[in-house]
């Protein structure tokens, strides 16, 4: 079904016009760039969602199949990606594991936005006391490294999807809660906050009917650039075997049980699953940076990992 | 003059008893840092349908005393009556029915329009945030035609129409709930001279109707002075020029009698040119 993720870049770079024919002239200038950046994020993204959305259905399969036989082969036309120490498909492997791993991401991203965008939108309304007390909470969270509480929380639970989906949203609403916050505030103190305190509004409706709406672009902003991040997050609990249970493919274990044919010579087994993690991730980075800039153009986007 | 409701500072209870007056200010005392208040002791009587206006230069507090006097500013001594009742909160420690007692209307539509909100959903937020959401179709319809905003205009948001518009339905917002008092916050301030006219015809036939009292702030002299019945002027920036009197205090401007028959004019209250005691 997919090729080599090298060659779908490719293919993705010439669909929106090939980066070295503009170079035997100028410079490129900027918005060429930028939107051949959106090409390939979004072709690359449109490749990953068919591979993750459609393997499963259309091939029948099964990435646990065991075949001892032929176990460590490199890439061939048979199979694209080589097989692992128990001759699985890696290609199918790598396929469901991005499946988990986007699963986890996307969730994950989602709760910690909702969580810090709750959070960020209370304290940024109430202001005062209760402001100050949740942003003090916030200090306290983050002054605890994140992995570490993360691991704290994925080893209270049974291995599996969720605990680890649990454990990276409630580790990553902080810096979403901060911005919430931060924008709420300036919001605010907007005469039209006033007028509507004026015409008999609540607190609550103030913040439902008027705040929340205002911040809600930067907010899921935050949650989409949150993603990538999630997904790493999720690759680093597995590889550390705390994620996702072992026999179950996961981008993270999966380079995890090959690092010992790393040094046999073997470099199949941790390429392509390392390549996994990283196109996908750059693809969604790509795209919400370049809506970041659309959003707020003065501010020149980078890449928050 | 015993006639009249104002007051200058310190002077205690208004002269005229028995009347309660629309919008009493008392000793306020406001600003934005405790040490060097804005606006000090200042003390200001409307009465029923009486229109007021408030002259003076920029930075010197009118627009602060216009805010405490809607409830929307936190004094740091004084007290602020409406209708005979004594505010207990500010913002939204004020109970709903004395905020929404109090209209205002802000000088820059543009800061004070939600951009989220189409015009029709702005000008009647007011009734939906009271719980009156069922008439905000019949009522919202009504006020704009009252304050000439076109049917289509009603969909747009913000962003797609003119100040002068903007404005416009920032009134109706402000008069959707029938208030007892209007404050008018440099209302026409960025607004050309058609639509200065025609927005405060819309606040004085509001006013013919209910016999509300009005607080109009504002530099230009010679439109609050054919608009209100009285104009208070704020001294120029005291503490450095005038540090004997401690800081800026309300002065009455001369009366003046009210000339041309160009605006709707409220009837005053029957006992306004009769004292009561």
């Amino acid at each position: 079904m997919a090729g080599p993720q090298a060659t779908q870049a490719a293919e993705a770079t010439q669909a929106t016009g090939a980066p070295w024919a503009s170079r035997s002239g100028a410079v490129p200038h900027r918005p060429g760039r930028r939107a051949l950046r959106v090409g390939v994020s979004a072709g690359v993204m449109a490749i990953v969602l068919a591979a993750v959305l459609l393997v499963p259905l259309l091939i029948p399969a099964d990435p646990q199949d065991v075949r001892l036989d032929e176990k460590l082969q490199a890439p061939s036309w048979e199979h694209p990606f080589g097989t692992d120490r128990l001759g699985r498909d890696l290609l199918l492997r790598c396929v469901y594991g991005l499946r988990v791993s986007l699963l986890v991401g996307l969730v994950a991203a989602l709760v910690a936005t909702v969580l810090g965008t709750a959070i960020g939108a209370a304290a940024g309304a109430l202001g005062g006391r209760a402001d100050r007390l949740m942003m003090r909470l916030v200090d306290v969270f983050s002054a605890v490294p994140h992995l570490l509480l993360g691991i704290f929380i994925v080893a209270m639970f049974r291995p599996g999807v969720w605990p680890v989906v649990l454990s990276v949203g409630l580790t990553h609403w902080l810096s979403t809660a901060r911005i919430v916050r931060a924008e709420v505030l300036s919001l605010r103190s907007r005469p039209y906050i006033d007028a509507a305190i004026s015409g008999g509004a609540s607190r609550t409706r103030v913040a439902v009917r008027h705040l929340v709406p205002g911040v809600l672009p930067q907010a899921v902003l935050a949650g989409v650039l949150m993603v990538p991040h999630a997904i790493w997050h999720e690759s680093a609990l597995s590889f550390l075997g705390l994620g996702i249970p072992a026999h179950q493919p996961s981008l993270g274990s999966l380079t995890e049980a090959a690092r010992g044919s790393l040094l046999a010579g073997d470099w199949w087994p941790t390429l392509f699953p390392g390549l996994f993690i990283i196109i996908p991730t750059l693809a969604i980075a790509g795209l919400a940076g370049a809506w970041r800039e659309r959003l707020n153009p003065r501010r020149r986007s980078e890449l928050m990992l | 003059m015993s006639g009249r409701a104002e007051q200058s500072n310190r002077s205690g209870q208004p002269k005229r008893s028995g009347e309660v007056p629309a919008l009493a200010l008392r000793g306020v005392t406001a600003g934005y840092e405790r040490r060097a208040p804005v606006v000090r002791d200042v003390t200001l009587s409307i009465a029923e349908g009486e229109a007021v206006a408030l002259l003076g230069p920029s930075g010197c507090g009118k627009s602060t005393l216009a805010r405490v006097a809607a409830l929307l500013h936190r004094p740091y001594a004084g007290t602020v009556t409406i209708g005979g009742e004594t505010a207990r909160g500010w913002r939204h420690r004020a109970p709903r029915e004395q905020r929404t007692a109090v209209g205002v209307v802000f000088q820059q539509p543009r800061m004070s329009a939600d951009p989220k909100l189409t015009l029709g959903a702005l000008l009647t937020e007011p009734l939906r945030a009271c719980g009156r959401g069922v008439e905000a179709r019949r009522l919202g319809a009504e006020l704009a035609r009252e304050v000439g905003l076109d049917e289509e205009l009603l969909g747009r948001r913000p962003h797609e129409v003119s100040d002068g518009q903007l404005q416009r339905a920032c009134l109706a917002r402000a008069l959707v709930l029938r208030p007892r008092v209007l404050v008018c916050d440099e209302m026409t301030g960025m607004l050309d001279a058609s639509t200065t006219a025609a927005l405060v015809a819309v606040v004085e036939r509001y006013r013919w109707r209910s016999g509300a009292a009005l607080l109009a702030v504002g530099h230009d002299r010679g439109l609050l002075r054919r608009w209100c019945d009285r104009t208070l002027d704020f001294e120029s920036a005291g503490g450095m020029t005038d540090s004997g009197s401690g800081g800026l205090r309300l002065r009455r401007a001369k009366d003046r009698p009210l000339k041309g028959a160009e605006h709707a004019r409220t009837p005053r209250p029957p006992d306004t040119t009769t004292p009561a005691s």
